[in-house]
């Protein structure tokens, strides 16, 4: 009890303690952000050979999920944020300043599975919908087998392992699931967290990585979590049917053909709850950067512009290789001429 | 049990006046702990304060159907916390039974000549060792090496007593078994910590006696020793408890979140305080309220179970006191 009362009272204090938004000394320029903890390994990244190069930018971003990010962005703690599941009207309506969303690299939400001897999954939009809404219980059920002939799927029930937190993870993939079903749109819908049906086999982790260490460690489980994890800890991962009928593997080439076909609307924020395309993988999604149109310190817009150039050109080449999607030319270019709206 | 120095035969008898510093400073040491007792008992207040300040409106708004609610859907607002508060006494009150069960047990095995000195001494410090392992550790540790470690034991003891509540649902991984199990692992310390001194502090004359009067060891054990110090040893159980209550980062790891009631030991569940940490870094104002109510809920059974545990303390020593007379 004492540890919880701490630690409530210590995350209250940091977050009002947080909004010191640098710019005092006279040449560096200090930027903080927070929010999505999908994208974090890449903005790591970015913003550490960023700041190794210009030695007058110093950038901090804290993953502490997109729905903190928001909340941190709206009461102007930090410079930007960041976040998977954009801002919805009304958020963008609280922010004074004004936001410009800037969609910085894409991702992958995959199905990871923990079954020894099988290294090839079919799942059909049935099967893993199925599967999710706790219709599909055991490995062997007809809807599972029948896609996947020769493969030795054990009779075991189906350990369901989901996001315990509110995530932008869950966002895309509850959004995904409520495009192609109408029973899970009608039920538990889309959201950074939902009301998931009942059952003892579904099991909930906090966080991606507590997501794939519980599948790691349970024979028999399914869970959802981003491709970079998965790829990282080698955990197979399931070949979903996709709009047009195909089975897809999730790849950089099947991430990029779902981003191929579609459209970026003028204020950057494109949705492809189900993506079209023969070689598409199903579950995609653009992430976010949120800056405001406004900033106090010139000098702050400045070098947050300057970033984000780096990010678009320099920072794409090393997506793939940290399990990201990079972003397709026109959307680079639509990314580059949004950032004008910043001052 | 080599040095038992009495009150009375104090080695230093030579009788001086105490010195003005003497007596200074044990003014102000005496001022000291009085300021910090009423510090911490106004600590306990403030928060109280803050927390039911934030409170407020999610009681006013939700009232007792908080606690009888079994949803938590923060789309709809609809929010109720019945299955985490059974999880929490659920899981508490396990982790307690193994806790003390083995706490209990090493206590004696430290305290009453079983091993030489020095190994006593080893033992304990490795037993008291385990209470500076990080929450978090545990966690992985329960993920990584007790799941699997449990699961086929626990998927035997499915198929055939299915039909005993308890064991309804197969193990799939978090649930309310390998949860108890690390609480009680990291309940262990305190536990055997205070029941330790608590025997300890046992009148090395009362076990002598017990032998004089032709007691065997573990006679002497259960029948004096053990009802001598069963406050300290009450007292141990009680903070236990209200450590397991509070648990926070291990449960969320291992305790499955899944909102629902149930016995099974084999099902996920949830707990306040995983409730709590799961939900507190992106809720909105109106769940940061409800969390807060969760909070308060949770801090009022913590304090209900100490008040009790003193109640029931106060009441078996004033009935030892009755029988040592």
């Amino acid at each position: 009890m004492a540890g919880l009362t701490v630690c409530l009272l210590f995350s209250g204090c940091s977050s009002r303690s947080s909004d010191s938004s640098g710019g005092d000394a006279a040449d560096s320029v200090k930027l903080t952000g927070s929010g999505a903890s999908f994208p974090f390994p890449l903005y790591d990244r970015w913003f550490k050979e960023y700041s190794r190069a210009h030695d007058d930018v110093q950038i901090d971003y804290q993953a502490k999920g997109s729905g903190a990010g928001i909340k941190d962005f709206t009461n102007g703690t930090v410079d930007f944020g960041a976040s998977d599941a954009a801002m919805t009207d009304e958020e963008i309506a609280e922010v004074g300043q004004g936001v410009q969303l800037l969609p910085m690299t894409a991702g992958e939400v995959v199905l990871a599975y923990n079954l020894p001897g099988v290294e090839e999954l079919k799942l059909s939009r049935d099967a893993y919908t199925g599967i999710f809404l706790g219709k599909v219980t055991n490995w062997t059920d007809p809807l599972i087998a029948d896609a996947n002939p020769g493969a030795k799927l054990p009779d075991e029930d189906i350990t369901v392992v989901r996001r315990a937190d509110s995530s932008g993870t869950t966002f895309v993939f509850t959004q995904h699931l409520s495009a192609i079903s109408e029973e899970w749109a009608n039920g538990p819908g889309t959201g950074k967290t939902v009301v998931w049906p009942d059952s003892d086999k579904i099991v909930a982790s906090p966080k991606n990585d507590g997501v794939t260490a519980t599948i790691t460690q349970t024979p028999g489980a399914i869970g959802y979590i981003e491709y970079g994890y998965a790829k990282l800890t080698k955990l197979a991962m399931a070949s979903l049917e996709n709009k047009a009928g195909n089975f897809v593997l999730p790849s950089l080439e099947s991430g990029q053909a779902a981003l191929s076909n579609v459209e970026m609307p003028a204020d950057l924020r494109a949705w492809l709850p189900d993506p079209p395309g023969d070689q598409a993988f199903p579950i995609v999604s653009y992430t976010w950067l949120l800056c405001y149109k406004k900033y106090e310190d010139p000098k702050q817009a400045e070098a947050l512009k300057e970033v984000v150039k780096y990010c678009l050109t320099d920072g794409q080449k090393i997506s793939d290789e940290m399990g990201y999607v990079p972003l397709p030319e026109d959307v680079v270019a639509k990314v580059t001429a949004a950032l004008d709206a910043i001052q | 049990m080599a040095t038992s120095i009495e009150p009375n035969d104090s080695i230093d008898s030579v009788a001086s006046p105490p010195t003005t510093w003497d007596v200074s400073w044990d003014r102000a040491f005496r001022g000291m702990t009085h300021v910090f007792s009423w510090m911490t008992i106004l600590l306990v207040l403030y928060i109280l304060y803050e927390i039911g300040g934030k409170a407020v409106p999610a009681i006013q708004e939700f009232g007792l159907s908080f606690i009888t609610g079994t949803t938590w859907d923060a789309n709809k607002g609809e929010f109720g916390v019945l299955p985490e508060i059974w999880g929490t006494l659920y899981s508490s009150l396990l982790a307690l039974a193994i806790a003390s069960f083995f706490g209990v047990s090493i206590a004696i095995f430290l305290t009453q000549d079983f091993l030489p000195t020095y190994l006593e001494v080893v033992f304990k410090n490795i037993v008291e060792l385990l209470a500076a392992i990080p929450s978090v550790v545990y966690g992985l540790w329960g993920i990584y090496v007790v799941i699997p470690a449990i699961r086929p034991a626990a998927n035997w003891v499915h198929e055939h007593f299915e039909w005993i509540p308890f064991f309804k649902t197969s193990l799939s991984g978090p649930g309310i078994l390998p949860a108890s199990l690390v609480l009680a692992i990291m309940i262990l310390p305190t536990v055997s910590a205070i029941s330790r001194d608590a025997i300890s502090s046992v009148p090395h004359k009362l076990k002598e006696a017990a032998f004089g009067l032709g007691a065997t060891r573990w006679e002497a054990i259960f029948g004096v020793i053990i009802p001598a110090s069963a406050t300290g040893i009450f007292g141990s159980l009680v903070l236990g408890f209200g450590r397991a209550l509070g648990e926070t980062m291990a449960l969320a790891m291992l305790v499955g979140n899944s909102n629902q009631l149930t016995v099974s030991l084999f099902s996920p569940a949830n707990t306040l305080a995983a409730l709590l940490a799961n939900n507190f870094p992106e809720a909105g104002k109106q769940e940061e309220q409800v969390l807060m109510y969760a909070a308060l809920l949770l801090m009022a059974i913590t304090l209900g179970v100490n008040i009790f545990g003193a109640a029931i303390m106060r009441r078996a020593s004033a009935h030892m006191k009755g029988a040592t007379k």
